[in-house]
């Protein structure tokens, strides 16, 4: 429980954090709200020579609209999304989401950016970012890219993003007929399995839906048989339920721990689906 | 001047005063002492389950900047025995630092002594070892078999204890089964399971940790120790020190739980008091959370199989139980104890004519067991509630029914069970009569109905328990069972109180304030009470198997009663009167009938310290001491009764009510026994739906962290409803009997039965804890549990 000795360096701009961690060739590591660094420091799992502090940047967290897109800093913490007015009445789904990460502690200090970059398995926000289609904006030595959160995380705690890059914010155009269902993990609080749902429904149809599933396999992934068959039906409880079923099905790298095994995981999903797909559907009313 | 009228505070609902410091921070522990020079420990530890060491290098960790020095086990050898046991079991050698096998993932394989902590950790991180691996075994049932690994040379088929048959002691004697098989062939209906009550960390909020602080000018030892004992620490210390008792101090401060496994003396603690005396240094060493999941004893992890007798009409007429206990891979202080109070109280509540129960320990390369709140009696009461769930269902009675037709009746105490306990007092009927009111019983039914009608898996359970608790009379234990106490009246009539029950989370500085600003007739805040210091408090033997109040109160009282029987006769020279006839009251002293007579308490006080004229036969001061010796345990009881939802499509289940009735007799602080209780709940609940410690085939702890071992969260509980009866006991002056543990032996039972009870339509008759979601799913989903 003790980390191997380390520097502390506080950057004061996103600039400022690109030129530290280039400075520190690799050695360095960003640390936002340190919920999932710290833990891997402690247990020396993860060795960085210097932690390079984003937490202060000014502008580094909040949320705004920007020409009808959500705009959510990467430093924004998991408390301040669960609580946002503009997303809970723009976009519900992703503050709840982050309202059922971990527990107090960790959503007062746990951030939007820290848990995309870690991209543990089992992290919530992954699922929302695909059902949103999120854009992820990335800055560099080289400047600025946009990775689409589809092609963002690309294992097991690995992503897309350069030793020398800094995960400044998020876009999406919200959805207000989107949830997310979870089923938790008792001691983490993690998903075993997380659902997010995200809707357009025009004239009673569904036109189109995307799903996102997490901690049941070794990455997120879209649930696109689900969408498939949502496509062009009832928005209905019993579209949900039919096209639920298909949750699941063609995952062949599911997780399985003390926890849940895969073939439990597996059958979840259709269930956190369907949970996903009503909650999703109860909001057309609203 | 009239002082204002106090009110009797014995049974008030009077706050906890530790409760402000602690909040706030403001509490001293282990890690908050600080010593000039004082160096720090770390341990080297075993990464792998079983092992010979080959080599060790500890060049690279001697080389690290601010290292003082490393020894490896071989070297601690050669200044410090093997580590002590406190039952009559014959036990395997255990070093606290081993150094030539290890037996489980987390065994001390080398000890750095460093400037700082972080320094200490770094060093450790460099030592290198080399193990030729040996084969592990982790299921209790293979490792009797002897393969493929056996532990201890000495321990054929790693039997460490037994088979040892119930009623017969540490020494198997010729064991007479007639009785409990004519039960059986007498019997209409047999009910047969085999039950696994799992493995459990004790998980306090302070880890565990010790200063050693030998002084060669004075040749004394202080050594501070986050210990439930400090007592039998300091007797521990100075065997294996080779110091006298006179030549040790140790101090117990703030301690942030324990549950019971902060009566054992561990390896670590050892380890510092030797090497402190062998360099003149004072060491520090601080478990982190990460060690206490490895290396702080675990509980429980008893596997039984059980067979109930009885007849048609649902009359009990025999109890079977074959238990084994993983108890891990070596024995500590109570570890071969611990199970055997499991035979002893498996006669629960109910006069069951004949028991036979079997015990065998067994070795494998896990931590090593010990005791954790309830320590054999919650895994007692857990088959044998099970049992009697099962046969309810098997005959169709109503579970409370079956329960009450085999009461040992309220006029048969003191009653001596099948395996040996003598019950103290008991009236079970009235337990269960007034939980089922409280609960609702009928109406609860109605409502599970109700659910069921609609589809809802919903279940009822209900558990009787009695413990044993208010440990224990001497011949019981090697420590010696007793309590101790003194009270002194200071000059200027304050009190100072010490007492030998060294708490951890109990609230003893508030209960036995509370009793002696009664017994005194003072204010309560002018009562302080010391403890968990053997320089200040001079004999005591701890707090453990719910003893405080029973037992260390027991002797607070005789010890007020001492010094007050004193103070009276110097009261009664001063006014005088005749000592018989004098009143205590509102912090003075007056002669019976004559209120204006009043001496101030604080005055009397004063004469005692400076008798200008001294009474008779009297000698100045007034400080009292007393030893209490209960004549036998206490055995507290009730009825806890539970409502439980399943999520149909996940397994998950979710607690919807709980009533717990107990009965731990008279009462001191009603607030604190429910605390007690509320904790008790959580954790026996917890370890029916979310606590597990488990491992993989090769010995690797799957649960090493939070991450991974679940303790409950008050938003995972409905609102407790929580009464008590009153049955006091004979054994002590008090009546009380101690409700440290009873939560956690109440709950986990009605827990696991209102489960099965809301499966019961998928043709289910038990199903094993922990109650993961995926294993009722199983169950849901036909298949096995
Ligand atoms: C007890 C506990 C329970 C938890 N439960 C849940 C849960 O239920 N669901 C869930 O989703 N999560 C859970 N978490 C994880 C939590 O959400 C973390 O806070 C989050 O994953 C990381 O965010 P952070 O700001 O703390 O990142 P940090 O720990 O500071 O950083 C994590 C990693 O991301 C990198 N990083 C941080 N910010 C950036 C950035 N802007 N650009 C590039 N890289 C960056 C860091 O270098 C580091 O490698 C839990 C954590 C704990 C401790």
């Amino acid at each position: 429980m003790i980390p191997t000795a380390f520097e502390y360096e506080r950057a004061t701009s996103l600039d400022d954090a690109v030129a530290k961690l280039a400075a520190a060739g690799g050695a360095g590591k960003l640390i936002a709200g340190g919920h999932s660094l710290v833990p891997l420091m402690k247990l020396r799992l993860s060795e960085p020579t210097v932690l390079i502090d984003i937490a202060h940047i000014p502008d580094f967290a909040g949320i705004r609209e920007v020409d009808r897109k959500i705009e959510i800093g990467a430093g924004t913490t998991h408390h301040d999304v669960a609580t946002s007015p503009l997303l809970r009445e723009r976009c519900p789904a992703v503050a709840d989401a982050a309202a059922v990460i971990g527990d107090p502690q960790v959503r007062n200090r746990g951030t939007l950016g820290g848990s995309l970059a870690h991209a543990d398995p089992a992290a919530d926000y992954p699922a929302v970012m695909l059902a949103v289609d999120a854009d992820l904006h990335i800055k560099g030595s080289k400047g600025w890219r946009v990775v689409a959160a589809r092609d963002f995380v690309q294992g097991v705690f690995t992503v897309d993003l350069a030793p020398d890059e800094v995960l400044a914010r998020v876009t999406f155009a919200p959805v207000r007929t989107a949830a997310y269902a979870k089923l938790h993990q008792q001691a983490s609080r993690f998903a075993i399995v997380g659902v997010a749902a995200a809707l357009e429904v025009r004239g009673g149809l569904i036109a189109s839906a995307r799903i996102g599933l997490t901690g049941a396999a070794s990455s997120p992934v879209r649930l696109s048989n689900v969408e498939a068959a949502l496509g062009g039906q009832p928005a209905s409880s019993e579209t949900a339920a039919a096209a639920a079923r298909f949750g699941g099905a063609g995952i062949d790298d599911l997780n399985s721990d003390i926890h849940a095994s895969a073939e439990y995981r597996r059958a979840m999903i259709p269930v956190f689906t369907r949970r996903a797909l009503d909650g999703a559907l109860a909001r057309l009313a609203g | 001047m009239a002082s204002p009228v106090l009110p009797k505070l014995v049974g008030q609902r009077v706050k906890r005063r530790e409760d402000p410091r602690l909040i706030q921070g403001r509490g001293t522990y282990v890690d908050d002492v600080k010593i000039t020079g004082m160096q720090h420990l770390a341990f080297k530890r075993s990464d792998i389950a079983h092992g010979r060491i080959r080599s060790i290098d500890t060049s690279a960790a001697e080389a690290v900047d601010g290292v003082e020095a490393v020894f490896t086990g071989a070297q601690i050898a050669e200044f410090l025995g093997p580590m002590p046991i406190g039952t009559p079991f014959p036990s395997p050698d255990h070093r606290a630092v081993a150094s030539d096998v290890v037996r489980y993932v987390g065994e001390p394989v080398a000890v750095v002594v460093a400037r700082d902590r972080y320094v200490a950790r770094d060093a450790a991180d460099a030592v290198t070892i080399e193990y030729d691996p040996l084969p592990v075994v982790v299921d209790p049932e293979q490792a009797l078999t002897g393969q493929p690994a056996v532990l201890h040379a000495d321990f054929p088929n790693n039997a460490a204890v037994g088979p040892l048959p119930s009623g017969t002691g540490a020494s198997p004697k010729a064991v007479d089964d007639t009785a409990i098989d004519q039960a059986f062939a007498e019997a209409d209906v047999v009910v047969s399971q085999r039950m696994v009550n799992h493995r459990l960390a004790p998980t306090s909020i302070e880890p565990r940790g010790v200063v050693a602080h030998y002084e060669p000018g004075k040749d004394a030892m202080t050594i501070w120790s986050s210990t439930q004992n400090p007592h039998i620490l300091r007797t521990f210390i100075a065997a294996l020190t080779g110091l006298g008792q006179d030549q040790v101090r140790a101090i117990a401060p703030e301690v942030g739980g324990g549950f019971g496994s902060k009566i054992n003396i561990y390896g670590e603690e050892y380890v510092a008091a030797a090497l402190s005396k062998r360099l003149g240094l004072p060491l520090k060493w601080v478990e982190d959370r990460s060690e206490a999941f490895l290396c702080t004893i675990h509980g429980r992890d008893i596997l039984a199989y059980v067979d109930l007798a009885a007849r048609r009409d649902g009359t009990v007429l025999g109890l079977k139980l074959r238990l084994v206990a993983d108890i891990g891979a070596y024995n500590m202080l109570l570890t071969a104890a611990i199970p055997t109070l499991t035979m002893t109280m498996a006669s629960n509540v109910y006069a069951i004519p004949a028991i036979r129960a079997t015990l065998t320990e067994v070795f494998t390369n896990k931590t090593p067991t010990d005791a954790y709140r309830g320590a054999g009696r919650p895994e007692a009461i857990y088959f044998v509630e099970r049992a009697m769930d099962m046969l309810a269902r098997e005959l169709g009675v109503d579970p409370a029914e079956v329960r009450r037709r085999n009461f040992i009746p309220s006029d048969r105490f003191p009653f001596k069970t099948q395996t040996g306990a003598v019950y103290d007092s008991g009236d079970y009927a009235k337990a269960l009569d007034r939980a089922l009111e409280k609960a609702g019983w009928e109406g609860l039914k109605a409502e599970r109905d109700a659910a069921r009608a609609e589809g809802r898996l919903v279940g009822l359970g209900l558990s009787m328990y009695v413990e044993v608790c208010g440990v224990g009379p001497s011949s019981g234990l090697p420590t010696g069972g007793w309590e101790h106490s003194q009270v002194t009246v200071e000059r200027d009539g304050r009190v100072s109180a010490t007492t030998g029950a060294s708490p951890h989370g109990q609230g003893n500085e508030t209960t036995f304030a509370q009793m002696l600003a009664d017994q005194l007739g003072i204010p309560m805040e002018h009562v302080r009470i010391h403890h968990g210091d053997t320089g200040v408090v001079k004999q005591g033997i701890g707090t453990f198997g719910s003893r405080s109040q029973a037992v260390g109160g027991a002797a607070l009282h005789l010890a007020g009663g001492k010094v007050k029987k004193k103070m009276a006769k110097f009261a009664a020279a001063l006014l005088e009167a005749h000592e018989g006839d004098l009143v205590f009251e509102n912090g003075t002293i007056s002669v019976k009938g004559s209120p204006s007579s009043a001496k101030s308490f604080a005055d009397v006080a004063g004469y005692a310290y400076r008798p200008v004229k001294l009474p008779e036969g009297l000698e100045p001061g007034l400080s009292e001491e007393a030893f209490f010796e209960p004549s036998n345990n206490t055995y507290p009881f009730g009825c806890h009764i539970a409502m439980l939802e399943v999520d149909r499509d996940t397994g998950e289940p979710r607690l919807l009510k709980m009533v717990a009735v107990d009965d731990a007799g008279h009462l001191i602080n009603p607030l604190i026994v429910e605390g007690q209780i509320h904790g008790g709940l959580a954790q026996g609940i917890g370890q029916a739906l979310i606590e597990e410690v488990a491992y993989s085939d090769d010995g690797q702890p799957l649960t090493g962290s939070f991450m991974d071992y679940a303790i409950p969260r008050a938003s995972d509980f409905p609102r407790f409803e929580l009464e008590s009866t009153v049955t006091p006991t004979p054994v002590n002056p008090l009546g009380a009997k101690g409700v440290g543990e009873a939560g956690t032996i109440g709950s986990t039972p009605c827990i696991v039965s209102a489960a099965v009870d809301a499966l019961s339509g998928f043709g289910v008759r038990h199903v094993d804890m922990m109650l993961r979601p995926e294993r009722l799913w199983r169950v849901i989903n036909g298949g096995q549990a």
